[in-house]
This record gives C-alpha cells, sequence and structure tokens, in this order.
C-alpha cells in the first residue's frame, strides 16, 4: 500500500500508481488541471511516467475567479 | 487599433484588465468581463476539490483563454517560495503561458505587498523566463528595481485592495510614472468609475480591478462604467488637460461687443 497527501488530505493507494491513474481515481482524468509532486511540477506529458511514492505530497490545481 | 496598451510586445485594445473573483455565477462573471471590453482576465489558482462533481462547471469554460488573455495571479501568497510555486504551476495549468501577475502580501488584514519578497519572486520569475506584471507599492524606487530586473509591467496600488478607497496618492503615481518605461497599471483601490479615470488622466496606461466590478450593486453595469472611465480617461490624458488656476480673468465669452449698460 502506498499513502501520500492530495492537496492536503491523506490518500491510499492499493498498488503503484502514476500520477494519471491518480487523476483517475479522483475523478480528474482529462480535466484541465496541473499537479505538483513534493514541490515540482509533473509535466502532463510524464503523468504516466511519474510513480507515487510513499510520503508523496501532491498538489492539483485548477483556475478560479480571483482578482 | 490606435493607441495599443503595449505588454511583452503584445497590443491589447483595452485598457482595463479585470479580475474574475467575487462573482455570483460564471454566468455574471462573463457578462461583466464583457462588458467592460477587457482582453487581459486576472485568474487564481486553487486546490481542486477532491470528489466534487466531475461535471461542475469551469472558469475556463465560462472564459476561454482562446478568447481571454489569462493573466494568473497569486493572490493569498505571502512568500516568495509560495508565488514561484503558484506561478509554475499556473504556466503548467495554462500549456505554457508565461504571463502572470505575481502578488505577494504581507499583511492579511490589510493585503499590502511584501515588497522584499515581491522583488526576490521577481527576479527568479523573470530568470525563469515569466514575463511578469507586478502588483507593487507606489514607492517609486522600488517600482524602478521591478523594472530593473525585467518585469514587463509595474502595478501600483492606489489604495489598498478591496478598500475601493481610490487614488490616494496621486503624487507617488506621477513619480512612478516619471521614470517607468514599462506599463503602469493601477492595481487594487479603484471603487468607482471617477477612481479608473483620475488613474488613466494622470498618464497609468492600464487599471486593473475586481470587487469595484463584482461589489456594485449591478455588476455588469458597473463594468460598462469602468470602461468608459478608463476611455475618457485616457482620452483626457492624451488631450492634455488645461492648467489649474484659482481664478481666471479670461472668460470663456467674447470681452468685446457686449451691449452696452443702459444710460442711467
Amino acid at each position: 500500500m502506498i499513502q501520500g497527501t492530495v492537496n492536503g488530505a491523506a490518500q491510499r493507494f492499493d498498488g503503484p500508481v502514476n500520477v494519471r491513474q491518480v487523476l483517475e481515481k479522483l475523478s480528474m482524468a482529462g480535466k484541465k488541471v496541473a499537479v505538483e509532486r513534493n514541490g515540482e511540477i509533473v509535466p502532463r506529458s510524464l503523468h504516466q511516467e511519474v510513480m507515487i511514492e510513499n510520503g508523496d505530497q501532491l498538489e492539483i490545481v485548477v483556475a478560479v475567479g480571483g482578482g | 487599433m490606435s493607441d495599443p496598451l503595449v505588454i511583452a510586445g503584445k497590443s491589447y485594445a483595452s485598457r482595463l484588465l479585470i479580475g474574475t473573483g467575487k462573482y455570483r455565477d460564471f454566468a455574471e462573471t462573463r457578462a461583466a468581463v464583457e462588458a467592460s471590453g477587457a482582453e487581459i482576465v486576472t485568474v487564481a489558482i486553487r486546490r481542486t476539490n477532491i470528489g466534487q462533481n466531475a461535471n461542475e462547471p469551469s472558469l475556463l469554460e465560462a472564459l476561454p483563454p482562446s478568447k481571454f488573455t489569462y493573466l494568473p495571479n497569486t493572490a493569498g501568497c505571502y512568500s516568495a517560495e509560495d508565488a514561484l510555486r503558484t506561478l509554475r504551476l499556473a504556466r503548467e495549468l495554462l500549456d505554457g503561458h508565461d504571463l502572470v501577475k505575481l502578488e505577494v502580501l504581507g499583511d492579511p488584514h490589510t493585503l499590502y505587498p511584501n515588497m522584499p519578497e515581491t522583488l526576490k519572486a521577481a527576479e527568479q520569475l523573470v530568470k525563469e523566463g515569466f514575463k511578469v506584471m507586478v502588483y507593487c507599492s507606489d514607492d517609486p524606487i522600488q517600482a524602478q528595481m521591478l523594472e530593473a530586473m525585467g518585469c514587463v509591467a509595474v502595478m501600483p496600488l492606489a489604495s489598498l485592495i478591496g478598500s475601493g478607497m481610490g487614488i490616494l496618492n496621486p503624487w507617488n503615481l506621477q513619480l512612478v510614472l516619471e521614470k517607468a518605461k514599462v506599463p503602469v497599471i493601477v492595481d487594487a483601490g479603484v471603487g468607482t468609475a471617477s477612481d479608473a479615470a483620475i488613474a488613466m488622466e494622470l498618464g497609468c496606461d492600464g487599471v486593473l480591478m475586481n470587487t469595484a466590478v463584482a461589489a456594485a450593486k449591478k455588476p455588469v453595469l458597473m463594468a460598462r462604467a469602468m470602461k468608459k472611465a478608463v476611455e475618457a480617461g485616457r482620452e483626457a490624458f492624451l488631450a492634455g488637460r488645461m492648467p489649474k488656476k484659482l481664478y481666471s480673468a479670461a472668460p470663456s465669452s467674447p470681452t468685446e461687443g457686449k451691449i452696452s449698460s443702459k444710460a442711467a
């Protein structure tokens, strides 16, 4: 089992997962989001390659209204 | 396009930049943006709500980036590091879009900018290839520093964010304007149309606002008023106003050819 946080909340994954699979699990696949893993950007082109490791901190963001 | 606003080599017909926060819904956001005529819209970058309805409408659908120039901001960041992370995420989110609004706040009550952190972040962002429009205090020296670092626009406050207090220190804005070679855009503090006009009459290159429109009783109507105010202020600036005098011994009507007073 792999444990990490996504947007500050704990998340568990049964087996090895990549960033794309995390997005799928959270119903965000195909949505316009950006992902940061442990403070570093994970480019969209690498979502299938970058694997989640224990203790990873993911941030998934979108654009919202702001001034 | 006559008299465009040129930022980082790109021309914009509108000198009004508008924020997309605090509206009732996306329909109102869109209507207000359209009424304002703004081409550049600021957006914030925030965590997705995990578990939210997957079909919930998104800002990107309401305001398609193909139609508007997005200006992702770092609102809510209190350190250079947070601002850098936010804008790197924004660039990734918006497919390499590199025009950004940097703001690093110093205090959650006043939202006054933290200039040392702003300068630190600006320097790094320019190194990373961002085109940085920077919210700053109206200190002419620090505005020059930001320009020297390579920021593409300096955006001094007219008064505090969300205060609607208007142009509190036109003298400092003039000092900033006197030295700046990049566009100077008043960001924050505008409350109503006359404030926007005053900023433009001073010679500012543009005005950025959010609350003045979104918190008006009729936001779409206020957006239209702001469009006119920015245009009127710009034209008045270009026209060159008459000098102020305490009184004038030169009335507008001829002093010659008046009928004579009736003989007593």
